[in-house]
């Protein structure tokens, strides 16, 4: 099952690549992985998409618990929450009639062409993962000449997460 | 107060209580060497950097405290590393100091640069490289926090040099500013409750004492736990000597090579209470079949190590100390286990240690042992490397005293021994210490030899030869249709008493066991390090073993101690015994 896990940490030039290496040395599988600042100084904020059983995930909490820059570590994938992802995606569109078809597509999925050249056009899409495989399933027909995707990013609906998560943080660090 | 970086450091090691220091100089590193003789703190001068880290990880277990290596750039940085891991494996606190080439040639692939902190990544609890000599006493701080708190563990700090010869104002924080480093102490009294109410119910319980109830000193809290529920105690391999050995509750030692009777006890129970130990493959056997009949509480202060190899059902997150202090007066009327012990003895009755006659054709291990426990009264600091003389000492000596035992329990590194001897003899100048090593093990680190000398350190020695890496060879015999690959040694091996000579240290040789006893008397009246070399039967097997990938419960159980039709000559690069052991160099 796949677990979307937000952890925040103090930044640093050596976090990101403790927290990868831990990834890689234990052999954890990612799907997604972003990291960004926060609207603390010095805090980061890393969403991953991690894909394994319960007893995993939680092998995964307990050791990103042990960076010592890792502040809190929440599982939201019980929680209501807000995800997004970003993607770009150049279409191939060498006829009007091709760039019309494309344009009224990616209006459904509120789409935005960012970018037109002759013989392709590149369209900005935001929303949760299923959105943007389902417009890129759609647009793959016409002939992806590139594509770019940031990974999920998330948050809690309402209280901020760290708040409302953090009972939640501490009971998983006690192990449950 | 305004300082360069050397000054720095040096006057953060002493804030720190650091009094020992294990390394060797090189390039980068001489600022700091120029600095540091101006203090009071010992330096041991190592013959190769993973050496230092060894004696570090070997002061520190014993001294129960942070232990200080440190190298140059480069090779020295990386030869650093199997040291650091080994420490990190065994939760053993030491700081690493290295110092980088200078800011301005990092990442230019300077002559002897490494990109050292990069690679102590997955090898310390936590690790920094320090860009400027404002932030190093910080630093120094944090380190020496970082590795003596929670579960202790290796910290690493890589300085370029600039940042040694810079100035700052220094003044030592008082304190850390670490909101991500929270462990925790206290074991929730819910769960602690929990765990009662299954202890006083319990008809078949067994408590396994891992290493956590040494780092955490908490052995007599174990003790007066143990004598009130009336629970047997096993040890893990790290975890031997938290317990005394002579006490009517002590249960052996499970696992690959422990005692049957003890695997047999933790295959059976009906409650495991782990306190500080980490259900290590080696010990647990096949992880999906370990303790099948039994619930499990598990202390420990690293949440991580709960759950992650067998289910628990009672997680107890804390300082094993603090725990027990709070479970064992939560904890009423208990069931009687006169039924469980009586099984336990009947098992033990069944499957007994390996017993060696004293007239055997040949030498064996535990002969060795046991002579070496007769000679020292059970009472010496015991320093085992790895390979079937660990088992052997792990086996056949009786500990007592927490911390009498160390040896290189996770990583299993070939060569610990005679570097973390140095450390522990270091840290307790007042006890006999004996490390024990294999001929294979020896040749890893035996260039250290001269620290005995120079450094003054009083070790004893005993190198048991067999002329084989003799534990892989066991496996090729047992697993690989007795297919000898590359294990043996008997051709190059060094004559080890000539060896010792030639650093001056006395060298005697046993070959049977009538020798035993006057070899290891002589090695002992000598007031400095000694060195006795034992060159036992060449094919000896360790048992009991639980085969790897099997149950506890598939404990394969001693064989006779050796057919006496034994064929195989001893390693041929003994020359012949002196009729009575007499010192080579005196």
């Amino acid at each position: 099952m796949k677990h979307t896990l937000v952890a925040t940490m103090a930044d640093g030039p050596a976090v990101l690549n403790r927290v990868v290496s831990l990834f890689r040395q234990r052999g954890f599988a990612i799907d997604s992985l972003t990291i960004g600042k926060t609207h603390e100084q010095h805090v980061m904020r890393l969403t991953m998409v991690v894909d394994g059983s319960k007893t995993a995930v939680e092998q995964v909490i307990k050791q990103l618990y042990k960076v010592i820059e890792v502040r809190k570590v929440s599982d939201l994938t019980e929680d209501q929450t807000v995800e997004r992802e970003l993607a770009l995606v150049k279409v191939t569109s060498k006829s009007t009639t091709l760039r019309t078809e494309i344009l009224q597509m990616v209006d459904v999925y509120r789409g935005r062409v960012v970018d037109i050249s002759t013989n392709s056009l590149t369209v900005e899409v935001t929303g949760p993962t299923d959105k943007i495989d389902s417009m890129i399933s759609m647009l793959r027909p016409y002939g992806i000449k590139e594509m770019v995707r940031t990974g999920l990013v998330a948050m809690a609906r309402g209280v901020m997460a760290g708040q409302e998560k953090g009972r939640e943080a501490l009971r998983l660090r006690e192990v449950s | 107060m305004r300082l360069n970086g050397s000054q720095i450091l040096s006057k953060a090691l002493h804030e720190e209580g650091v009094e020992v220091i294990f390394g060797i100089p090189g390039g980068t590193i001489m600022p700091l060497y120029d600095e540091m003789h101006k203090h009071p703190m010992r330096h041991l001068l190592v013959r190769h950097e993973q050496a230092a880290a060894h004696m570090a990880d070997g002061y520190a277990r014993v001294k129960r405290d942070v232990g200080v290596c440190m190298g140059t750039s480069g090779p020295g940085a990386t030869n650093l590393v199997t040291g650091i891991l080994n420490a990190h494996m065994d939760s053993s606190p030491i700081v690493a100091i290295t110092v980088n080439v200078p800011s301005a040639m990092i990442g230019t692939d300077a002559f002897q640069e490494a990109d050292i902190s990069g690679i102590t990544i997955p090898v310390t609890k936590q690790n920094y490289f320090v860009r400027h000599t404002r932030d190093l006493a910080r630093i120094v701080k944090e380190a020496f926090y970082i590795a003596r708190h929670g579960r202790p563990g290796p910290v690493h700090i890589d300085i370029p040099k600039d940042v040694l010869l810079n100035e700052a104002d220094f003044v030592y924080p008082t304190a850390v500013d670490l909101p991500g480093f929270q462990p925790t102490f206290e074991g929730s009294l819910v769960q602690i409750r929990k765990a009662a109410r299954l202890i006083e119910r319990a008809r078949r319980p067994v408590i396994i004492a891992g290493q956590g109830v040494l780092i955490s000193q908490a052995s007599a809290e174990l003790l007066a736990f143990a004598e009130k529920t009336d629970i047997p105690v096993v040890n893990t391999l790290l975890g031997l000597s938290s317990f005394p050995q002579s006490h009517r509750l002590y249960n052996g030692w499970p696992g690959m090579h422990g005692y049957v009777y003890s695997s047999y006890s933790v295959d059976q129970a009906d409650l495991v209470i782990g306190i500080g130990n980490r259900f290590d493959d080696r010990f647990c056997g096949k992880f999906s079949a370990f303790a099948p009949k039994a619930k499990i509480v598990h202390i420990d202060i690293d949440p991580a190590e709960i759950g992650k190899n067998v289910r628990v059902d009672v997680p107890i997150v804390g300082d094993v100390k603090r725990v027990l202090n709070k479970l064992t007066p939560e904890i009423g009327e208990c069931e009687s286990h006169d039924e469980w012990f009586e099984q336990i003895a009947e098992w033990k009755r069944e499957f007994p240690l390996k017993q060696y006659p004293d007239d055997t054709p040949h030498l064996f291990t535990p002969q060795v042992i046991n002579a070496i426990t007769k000679a020292t009264d059970g009472k010496a600091y015991i320093v085992a490397d790895v390979g079937q003389h660990q088992m052997f000492a792990a086996q056949y000596y009786p500990f007592e005293e927490p911390g009498q035992f160390q040896t290189s329990g996770g990583l299993g590194t070939m060569g610990y021994s005679l570097p973390a001897a140095i450390g522990v003899q270091v840290a307790r100048p007042d006890k006999e210490v004996w490390a024990i090593a294999g001929d294979g093990c020896f040749q890893m680190n035996l260039q250290e030899l001269a620290v005995l000398i120079q450094d003054r350190v009083p070790v004893k020695i005993a190198v048991v030869n067999n002329g084989y890496l003799g534990m892989v060879r066991q496996w090729q015999q047992l697993f690989w249709e007795g297919n000898y690959q590359h294990v043996d040694l008997a051709t190059g091996t060094p004559d080890f008493v000539k060896l010792a000579e030639a650093y001056a240290i006395p060298g005697w040789r046993v070959t049977k066991p009538s020798e035993l006893n006057a070899a290891i008397a002589a090695a002992r009246a000598h007031p400095g390090p000694a060195l006795v070399e034992f060159c036992v039967y060449r094919e000896e097997n360790v048992f009991p073993m639980v085969p790897s990938g099997a149950a506890l419960s598939e404990v394969i159980p001693d064989t006779p101690y050796v057919p006496a039709a034994i064929a195989t000559p001893i390693p041929a690069a003994a020359p012949a015994a002196p009729a009575a052991p007499a010192p080579v160099h005196a």
